[in-house]
């Protein structure tokens, strides 16, 4: 039966989005996980996967509409249904058939931090919902579960909308609920594709290069009873991941620094630099504060650097790498000079680095070769972070995302925004003021964010 | 009609068209398989045409006459009650074959090839290559089949205990049972099961002496303790007399009479001899494995019966469902056979939960039952929430007359989860589905008794009784 399609929560804060670009057309069939279409979001140019089968039959919006939050935007169906009566309901505004995804960005893993550059951050792949025999939800947005199921979910304190069923038709019955409670998840392991959020700590942190695969395989015993797991074999990129990074936590002496700014200044500049940019592109919160860093790092050297065992490396040039999730990993491409190189050319070239690196598009020497690197998961949400060093850099910038609170203005408590900043340090290479200092000069740029043009 | 191995292979084979076999067969069609069905002898094996089905048109007219007796009871008068013995013989062949013809029609409306013959699987020819089934046709001559996927769904059959040599005239098994020419005046059942017990049921109705031997103490030693207790009580009282807890040492043919000696299992007494016209077998059954050319096939067997894997795989494209493999009834057959049907054909399918089968059992009064007994759950250390409600304070059991047994829930004490329900007394066969459902689509004791029951039913039984185990029946 013909299904309308709702504009899915593609961000965590996105009450509206626009439609930038319809990638599947009416008549195109479509299959759980496909792109149909690209949303700009408050936070950034999203990915829409549908979550159904079928035939695109209507589309309700034109490249370039803004949409609200569950507002109709297509109609799914086979082909050559009569769909005319939902068109007439779409396009009354009527509720959609099928409930927006629940869209909690199945990877939660660091998109670049860059905010309305084209095509930016990190799609949520929506296909985690649909694993062949485990599905969270069915599309009609209906929890389907036994009431054994229930009862136990509300005893063992498990949101049943996070549990995947493994019953008749995907309704969760009571042994999804105590794999759930008994942290096994196996039934979301089992899912194809955007498997569970892995780690903060492992999210947070740079990309690997390329780097010999660690001999250490020893398993991890997830749960004792047979069944209650699901082995998912680790790809070449998740297994460079985990040696990668469990080499530098557990190699690299880290500390870290914290700073929290106002970022109404940045906001405002960043306005204004768009509204200049008019069509020619646009600039990030995340664009800036790479730049910003890569500012800072010209005027502390010394925390250009790397530890090389007997001496300490410093470094004429400033290259700084932006983390980007990809399905089941994540990338570090660089900007080479970013010191040198005007806004509009980083945030240019952000945004073609992290669509390529979604695409695997990237060369090697693409990601290889940063000096500094930049975490940002503001977009979901995170308020900080601290991210792990991606070696041989002596440290990386997790950026957390802005919020709105009370703040001390002229002696009085009124509304305003914060933004934190977290500074891991390689002890080895930056000492604590140091790290401090090189902090506060990031810091101060972003808060009079003309210094950034200079 | 010819065919040979070179013709293009079908997609599925079943050998055996019992509630298995056909079920997998149409099962397989309905999804586009090509699918061919071999059978030996009549369509809808043992359980269509000597089993389940003769059985119950037995059973209806045991039912139909006791009532007949008790017709003062219900304000009804009546001349002299005979039984037409043959005519009732009659009935239940007639029945049998319907149900067959039904069986017929369905293969063909669902484009299944019925190949009438006896199968035998030959060596595979190749690892990836099909597996040729040879069948020696009813009518003479032969035909290899090929196919990518055969399920072998051949059934049981009685097997005798050790010392019984069934003589197809005074020591039988259950196929002579339903068929004898002349009712007994005098029956020993070996065997307390449910064959057993419904043919006990069935000749006493009749007025035939019956005498029923079981090695366990109990009858019906599957069920509950409290239902096999409540049924020796109503067995008793209908005049079947209960040997129990004794073994069978010999049975012969002594002319005019069959002879069975029997011995206490426990205790010091010695043999004693029992006599009647006709002792009938009811205990032992075995797989037919025989003949079917499994040796090529690395099969194993436990038991004699086929060993399978987790999804009934014996072998590439080899499965094995029902009675073969050991595993139950009827409608546990067909229930494997939608699922191995469903996985040959590789769309969705949920497995076989070995734990919600019902157990059905017709004789006078009924016994249906599902899940565990109260003796295996308090084993297993399972907490429990035990509910009883009897038959005898229910508005439509005083209405019709039935006040012999009760209903038994067994919920889970913490999470309220159905563990095992059973009963004994009117209609209970078919309200059994209410917890099986409950059983396998998880429904906890909350959700049952805030479910509306029609009045009068006898289902609100079932309702009281789970009121019960939390404390608070209505009735009681």
């Amino acid at each position: 039966m013909a299904q309308i399609i709702g504009l899915p929560k593609l961000s965590p804060t996105m009450e509206e989005g626009v439609l930038v670009k319809w990638v599947k057309k009416v008549g195109d069939k479509v299959s759980p996980g496909d792109l149909v279409a690209e949303v700009e979001t408050d936070k950034a140019n999203m990915d829409f996967n549908i979550e159904d089968d079928g035939v695109l039959l209507h589309l309700f919006v034109k490249e370039g509409d803004t949409v609200k939050l569950g507002a109709p935007v297509a109609i799914l169906g086979k082909a050559g249904e009569n769909v005319a009566a939902l068109i007439a309901q779409g396009a009354a505004g009527g509720a959609p058939t099928a409930a927006p995804a629940v869209a909690a960005p199945a990877v939660a893993a660091p998109a670049v931090a860059a905010p309305a550059v084209p095509a930016p951050a990190v799609a949520a792949p929506a296909v985690a919902a649909h694993a062949p025999t485990a599905t969270a939800a069915p599309s009609d947005g209906r929890l389907l579960a036994s009431p054994l199921a229930k009862t136990l979910a509300v005893e063992l304190g498990i949101d049943l909308r996070t549990v995947a069923g493994t019953g008749p038709g995907g309704r969760i019955v009571e042994r999804d609920v105590r794999a759930a409670a008994s942290g096994s998840a196996a039934p979301r392991l089992a899912a194809p594709a955007g498997a569970p959020a892995p780690s903060t700590a492992l999210v947070a942190a740079p990309a690997p290069v390329a780097a010999p695969m660690s001999s250490d395989t020893a398993l991890a015993k997830l749960a004792d009873a047979p069944g209650d797991w699901t082995d998912v074999p680790a790809s070449n990129m998740r297994k460079r991941i985990a040696a990668r990074l469990t080499e530098a936590k557990r190699d690299v002496p880290h500390f870290y620094l914290m700073r929290r700014f106002d970022p109404e200044p940045l906001l405002g500049f960043r306005t204004r630099l768009n509204a200049l940019l008019g069509d020619r592109g646009k600039v990030s919160v995340n664009d800036l504060i790479v730049k910003s860093a890569a500012l800072a790092l010209r005027r502390v050297p010394e925390c250009n650097a790397a530890w090389i065992g007997d001496a300490i490396r410093r470094y004429h040039r400033v290259h700084v790498g932006v983390a980007v999730a990809i399905e089941d990993g994540l990338v570090t491409p660089v900007v080479r000079d970013a010191d040198l190189k005007g806004l509009g050319v980083i945030a240019a070239e952000i945004g073609d680095l992290a669509k390529r690196a979604r695409e695997r598009g990237l060369k090697g020497h693409e990601i290889t070769g940063s000096t500094f690197t930049v975490s940002n998961l503001g977009m979901f949400s995170i308020e900080r972070f601290t991210a792990i060093i991606n070696p041989p850099e002596a440290a990386i910038l997790a950026v957390g995302g802005v919020s709105d609170e009370p703040v001390v203005k002229d002696g009085a408590v009124v509304a305003g925004k914060r933004m934190t900043l977290t500074l891991s340090c390689d002890h080895r290479v930056i000492d604590g003021a140091l790290g401090a200092k090189l902090l506060a000069v990031i810091v101060e740029q972003l808060e009079k964010p003309e210094s950034l043009a200079l | 009609m010819t065919a040979d191995a070179t013709d293009a292979p079908l997609d599925l084979v079943v050998i055996g068209s019992g509630p298995g076999g056909y079920v997998a067969a149409i099962r397989a069609a309905q999804l586009g398989l090509k699918v061919a069905c071999v059978e030996k002898a009549e369509l809808g094996g043992i359980c269509l045409n000597w089993g389940c089905i003769p059985t119950k048109a037995l059973l209806r007219t045991a039912e139909v006459l006791e009532l007949m007796h008790r017709a003062s009871e219900f304000g009804l008068k009546t001349g002299p009650i005979e039984v037409d013995f043959p005519a009732v013989i009659k009935r239940s062949r007639d029945v049998a074959s319907r149900i067959s013809k039904g069986v017929a029609f369905l293969l063909k409306k669902n484009a299944i090839e019925h190949v009438g013959g006896t199968a035998r699987l030959l060596p595979r020819p190749g690892a990836w290559r099909p597996h040729q089934v040879h069948v020696d046709l009813v009518g003479g001559g032969t035909r290899v089949l090929s196919a990518r996927h055969v399920i072998v769904a051949t059934g049981a059959r009685a097997k005798p205990l050790p010392g019984i040599v069934f003589d197809g005239e005074r020591i039988i098994e259950y196929r002579k049972a339903m068929t004898l020419p002349t009712q007994p005046r005098s029956l020993i059942v070996i065997g307390a099961g449910a064959i057993g017990v419904e043919f006990a049921s069935f000749y006493r109705a009749l007025g035939t002496e019956v005498t029923i031997v079981e090695y366990l103490p109990t009858l019906v030693p599957n069920e509950d303790a409290e239902v096999s207790a409540e049924l020796g009580k109503a067995f008793t009282k209908r005049g079947i007399t209960l040997t129990l807890g004794h073994k069978i040492t010999s049975a012969r043919n002594a002319g005019d009479r069959a002879v069975v000696t029997v011995e206490p299992v426990a205790g010091s007494t010695g043999p004693v001899e029992l006599t009647a016209d006709i002792v009938l077998c009811a205990a032992g059954i075995a797989p037919n494995t025989e003949g079917l050319g499994l040796e090529h096939h690395a099969v194993s067997f436990e038991r004699g019966f086929i060993k399978v894997d987790d999804h009934l795989r014996i072998g590439d494209g080899l499965w094995a469902i029902g009675d073969v493999i050991g595993r139950g009834l009827a409608h546990t057959a067909s229930a494997e056979g939608v699922w191995v049907a469903e996985q040959i054909a590789g769309g969705p399918t949920v497995a076989v939960d070995y734990t919600t089968i019902p157990a059905c059992t017709y004789c006078h009064p009924e016994i249906a039952s599902v899940g565990l007994t109260e003796a295996k759950a308090t084993a297993r250390g399972i907490p429990l929430k035990v509910g009883k409600f009897p038959w005898r304070p229910l508005g439509k059991a005083v209405a019709a007359g039935e006040s012999i047994g009760f209903v038994k829930v067994l919920w889970h004490a913490e999470t309220g989860a159905l563990v095992g329900a059973h009963m004994i007394g009117p209609a209970v066969t078919d309200l059994i589905a209410e917890l099986t459902l409950a059983k396998a689509t998880e429904v906890n004791v909350e959700s049952l008794v805030y479910t509306i029951h029609a009045h009068p039913t006898f289902a609100e039984a079932i309702k009281e009784a789970s009121e019960a185990a939390l404390g608070h029946a209505i009735h009681l």
